[in-house]
């Protein structure tokens, strides 16, 4: 293998370093990109971990003062803001930039520097949202709801920096998550391998392009939302002012419109993953493929037709509420196909519990019990006794950490060996999961129990005569056991890391493209662009069945100057960091940092622009 | 239209439940419980509740039984080389497990409909209409129709239609009375519409269910729920004090009543008369001087069932109303609100701004508006 650079054509020199902790900064390879989301949106979750502990201890027993009513109120703001924005979200794109080139056979995505910087965009905007606890300003932390309903949040309810740094967070948040979807959305319809059709990609690809599509319908609907509210508490804008004669129900439309899609950006892809570790542990392909991709699709579409439902309370009426009902109690046929179709992927294989497959399992499990009590709350006469109580504390934590966190955990297992070279330990692993099964359900099924009690959310305290003081000491048992199950990854991950590199190209016995190249992958991905013939080519290359004999497969192609390769960049960081300084100078009413933000920002698209092609040329023996 | 499901079915599963949480809760009782439902809007919507909770019972255990068949009867054994068939779908089965949930939420959607129909907006031919009114952190409940109002109790007449309008004075809240009526959100600039009624005589327990800023664990309130008879009787109690409040014969309480109307003065540090303390500025009371209009309405303070939006109750276990409970309740509060209600804009007073004598008299005038 032989590394020949490329001649430069613009003027900014391009840096070269492929070793070290900058060449980290300046990377556009999809997969270190992939393994910096995974590990900051890790740490993110500790962070949002430790607020949950904080609030189950809080919660301990009846009136309990171990964090005061405000403090607690910013705990759990912050808790979800993190976990769904930070934490969730992240690690999926975590998954989806490592995976996607691999799965579908490219060397990268269509633009790799977008890709580093929505990276950047994400730990400057996740750095500053929680440098909020650190400001020790007046109710400088963000206390309103991870919802932030109007007018709660206008300055004559809310005069602390807390709002601002949620709406600004956000926005630089979601300016990366953007830019990830139009990346991904581009990369699947032009770089897949020879022969990949659209219906022969793995179906963690097609999450990977559902989800691409509902985050640019979906996350337009929150920027205007955040915007208007910018406005309104830096330039006395009028979009949610009361006295003015706003409607602050305005607010709860745009946010959900984004709100609901969103809570299928944080399940389709974790779908996505159980998907293909269900398959791979049962050796036989995935059940019903076509309807999967059709109900993925669907859930995708319907998803934007039921945000009202987060909303039965507000008034709307019978028939509002009853035709939102409907279209909610109607996204549960596609999901309940998916439950049938994954049973029957194991039904007659050979079932093997490694710790991936056991995730996978307990996501099938925990899914379904938070999939049912949703299809309860779409009943909107139930949800007027249900909306705003614990009930649904328990439905989100069933699908967002018996399903979404499950299914990261069970995709870790999973592609570890892929991304690190390295197996994590099985025995460690069953532990790890037991410990997190039996931790969750202690923590969240108490909910249940509490919302039917008449328990409301969001409330720091509670008197002891209400008869809810036993769930509530049992739901903070829970979260220790949760914690220590959690700290157990953290072992196993310290464990494994200090071991050497063997693991072979492909462990489990896979089926798509990323399991033909080494563990890890070298940084072009593939020595030849493959070419594929079926879904699952990779299984029936290795196992031949009377369908998937005489495949005709493409020509591979040819290309003379070898693999080029993209260079790598500062810009991409700078860019993020100075959006991000320039949200901090709007914030704190700042002229000068605003401008260093707004000038910085201008010289790092200068400089996008302008630095040199800076690519380079590898030389694969028998390769392109 | 009402909720026409099997009212025999309802009650039994209703029974169960209910008995199995106060099983689970070590035998507590459950105040705030609205699988216990004491009138027809709160049965409606909790049958419906129970109606799904048992289909979606079913449905989680269907699903449980096959998970767990799969996982006993494929586990890959042990020397297992051959492939197993690699099945790609089939299209009668999906069809099935399409058919069947279209079926059975076409199934539920009929009484929900229904449900919501009955439950939810304005009533028509109402026996009477409140109004509550949100406020940071506690309600204000009108009678429009009597020219009355009160706070944090509301009061009304059993067996009767009662259409509720709602609208806040500040940020979103929600009004909510597990045992008779699911959530409605009290929002500003909107008015919204429910109802509720009441089978029973009793005391229910409310609280604000959307998160309204610091104190919103702390927005609690009661629905005291009386005979006709007693119902009619406290309205017409309301109007004559608005009348006139009588002077009072105790001495005491005709100090609580100068002192709470900004009438004892004293000199400020610059030589200046000023009150010693105005409640009134804040709070009114019927056929007093007392007009404030920012703070519960206290004209029948003495008679409600807590302080301070339904926090601190005048009641011990055994459900008897107990005065000395209420004076030390109240002097509590007044003493220092916010170690109550974090965020609250009612003024702590401390001994240097309202000594134990003058808050005596307070309470004690606070406690004769027991009507």
């Amino acid at each position: 293998m032989a590394t020949v650079a490329a001649k430069t054509l613009g003027f900014l020199p391009r840096p070269t370093s492929k070793t070290g902790f900058w060449s980290w900064v300046t990377t556009v390879d999809h997969k270190r990109i992939g393994i910096m989301y995974l590990i900051t949106a890790f740490l993110m979750f500790l962070v949002g971990g430790t607020e949950a502990w904080a609030i189950r201890i809080q919660l301990i027993r009846p009136d309990n003062d171990f964090v005061s009513a405000q403090t607690f109120n910013a705990l759990f703001t912050m808790h979800a803001t993190t976990m769904i924005f930070m934490a969730i979200m992240p690690l999926l794109a975590g998954f989806m930039n490592f995976l996607l080139p691999l799965q579908i056979g490219a060397r990268d995505v269509a633009f790799p520097r977008l890709n580093a910087f929505s990276y950047w965009s994400y730990l400057f905007g996740a750095i500053f949202l929680n440098s909020s606890w650190f400001w020790l300003s007046e109710k400088g932390v963000p206390d309103t709801g991870w919802f932030s309903y109007a007018n709660l949040t206008s300055l004559k309810f809310s005069g602390g920096l807390g709002p601002d740094f949620w709406t600004v967070g956000i926005l630089l948040l979601g300016t990366g998550t953007l830019v990830s979807g139009f990346n991904f959305i581009v990369t699947i319809l032009n770089m897949r391998a020879p022969g990949m059709t659209l219906m022969k990609m793995p179906i963690f690809t097609w999450t990977t392009f559902i989800t691409s599509i509902m985050i640019i319908f979906a996350f337009p609907a929150i920027t205007v939302a955040l915007l208007m509210l910018l406005f309104d508490r830096q330039f006395a804008a009028n979009f949610f002012n009361v006295e003015s004669g706003a409607s602050v129900v305005f607010w709860q439309h745009l946010f959900w419109t984004f709100g609901h899609p969103e809570v299928y950006i944080l399940i389709l892809p974790a779908m996505g993953i159980i998907s293909e570790v269900l398959p791979s542990f049962s050796r036989k392909t995935l059940f019903g493929y076509n309807v999967m991709v059709i109900s993925t699709a669907a859930i995708g579409f319907m998803g934007f037709t039921v945000w009202s439902h987060h909303m039965f309370a507000v008034g709307m009426g019978p028939i509002v509420n009853t035709v939102f009902g409907i279209t909610t109690m109607a996204i549960s046929i596609p999901t309940g196909v998916k439950i049938f179709n994954w049973l029957s992927t194991m039904w007659g294989g050979q079932v093997k519990f490694t710790t991936a497959m056991l995730f996978a399992v307990g996501f099938i499990m925990l899914f379904t019990i938070g999939g049912l009590s949703g299809f309860m709350h779409a009943l909107p006469a139930s949800d007027a006794q249900q909306t705003d109580t614990y009930f649904i504390v328990a439905h989100i934590h069933y699908v967002l950490i018996g399903g979404s966190i499950f299914a990261i955990m069970s995709g870790l297992y999973y592609w570890f060996p892929k991304m690190f070279g390295r197996m994590l330990d099985e025995k460690l692993g069953q532990w790890n999961f037991w410990v997190m099964f039996v931790g969750f359900n202690l923590f969240a099924f108490p909910f249940h129990f509490l919302g039917l009690m008449g328990m409301p959310r969001r409330i720091y305290t509670y008197s002891s005569n209400m008869g809810w003081d036993f769930w509530n000491l049992v739901s903070t048992i829970g979260v220790f056991v949760l914690a220590a199950g959690i700290t157990l990854f953290l072992v196993n991950f310290g464990k494994t890391m200090s071991k050497k590199m063997d693991a072979p190209a492909d462990p489990w016995d896979a089926r798509s493209l990323e399991w033909t190249i080494p563990s890890p992958p070298p940084e072009h991905n593939f020595d030849k662009v493959p070419t594929v013939a079926a879904l699952d080519d990779f299984w029936y290359q290795k196992y031949p069945d009377e369908h998937h004999k005489d495949l005709v497969r493409p020509a591979t192609p040819v290309d003379a100057h070898g693999i080029h390769m993209p260079g790598a960049s500062w810009m991409p960081m700078f860019l993020g960091l100075f959006n991000t300084v320039a949200g901090v100078g709007i914030m704190m009413h700042s002229t000068v940092v605003l401008a260093i933000g707004l000038v910085g920002t201008f010289l790092a698209i200068v400089g996008w622009a302008f630095e040199g092609d800076g690519g380079y040329h590898i030389e694969v023996e028998g390769g392109h | 239209m009402r909720f026409r499901g099997s009212p025999a079915l309802r009650r039994s599963a209703l029974g169960l439940l209910a008995s199995l949480s106060v099983l689970l809760t070590g035998c507590a009782t459950l105040p705030q419980n609205p699988l216990d439902p004491k009138g027809p809007v709160a049965e409606a919507q909790t049958g419906l509740l129970m109606t799904s909770l048992w289909v979606a019972t079913v449905i989680g255990a269907v699903v449980t039984v096959l998970l767990v068949i799969v996982v006993l009867r494929f586990r890959a054994k042990p020397g297992q080389t051959e492939v197993p068939k690699q099945i790609h779908g089939s299209t009668k089965l999906e069809i099935l497990w399409t058919a069947i949930p279209i079926a059975i939420l076409v199934a539920i959607a009929i009484p929900t409909v229904q449900a919501n129909f009955a439950t939810m907006g304005r009533i028509e031919n109402p026996d009477m209409t409140v109004k509550v009114v949100g406020h940071q952190w506690w309600f204000e409940f009108q009678y429009p129709e009597k020219s009355v109002t009160t706070a944090n109790e509301l009061v009304i007449p059993v067996g009767k239609k009662v259409a509720v309008e709602l609208v806040s004075d500040d940020v979103i809240h929600s009004f909510w009375v597990p045992q008779l009526a699911g959530k409605t959100d009290v929002i500003p600039n909107r008015l919204n519409h429910m109802w509720l009624q009441a089978n029973e005589e009793g005391l229910y327990y409310g609280q604000c269910a959307e998160f309204c800023g610091d104190s919103h664990a702390k927005m609690r309130f009661r629905v005291r729920v009386v005979s006709d008879q007693a119902y009619t009787a406290w309205v017409e109690t309301r109007l004559a004090q608005q009348k006139g409040l009588p002077a009072a014969t105790d001495a005491d309480i005709a100090a609580g009543r100068a002192l709470f109307e900004g009438q004892t003065k004293v000199k400020n540090s610059a030589g200046k008369e000023i009150p010693k303390v105005n409640c009134a500025s804040c709070h009114a009371i019927d056929g007093t001087t007392a007009k404030g209009k920012t703070a519960p309405n206290l004209s029948n303070v003495g008679d409600r069932n807590t302080v301070a939006a339904g926090i601190l109750e005048n009641y011990g276990p055994d459900g008897k109303f107990d005065a000395a409970l209420q004076a030390a309740n109240l002097k509590k509060w007044i003493r220092n609100p916010v170690s109550f209600k974090p965020g609250t804009v009612m003024p702590s007073h401390p001994e240097s701004k309202l000594s134990d004598t003058e808050l005596d008299q307070i309470v004690k005038y606070l406690q004769s508006l027991n009507k």
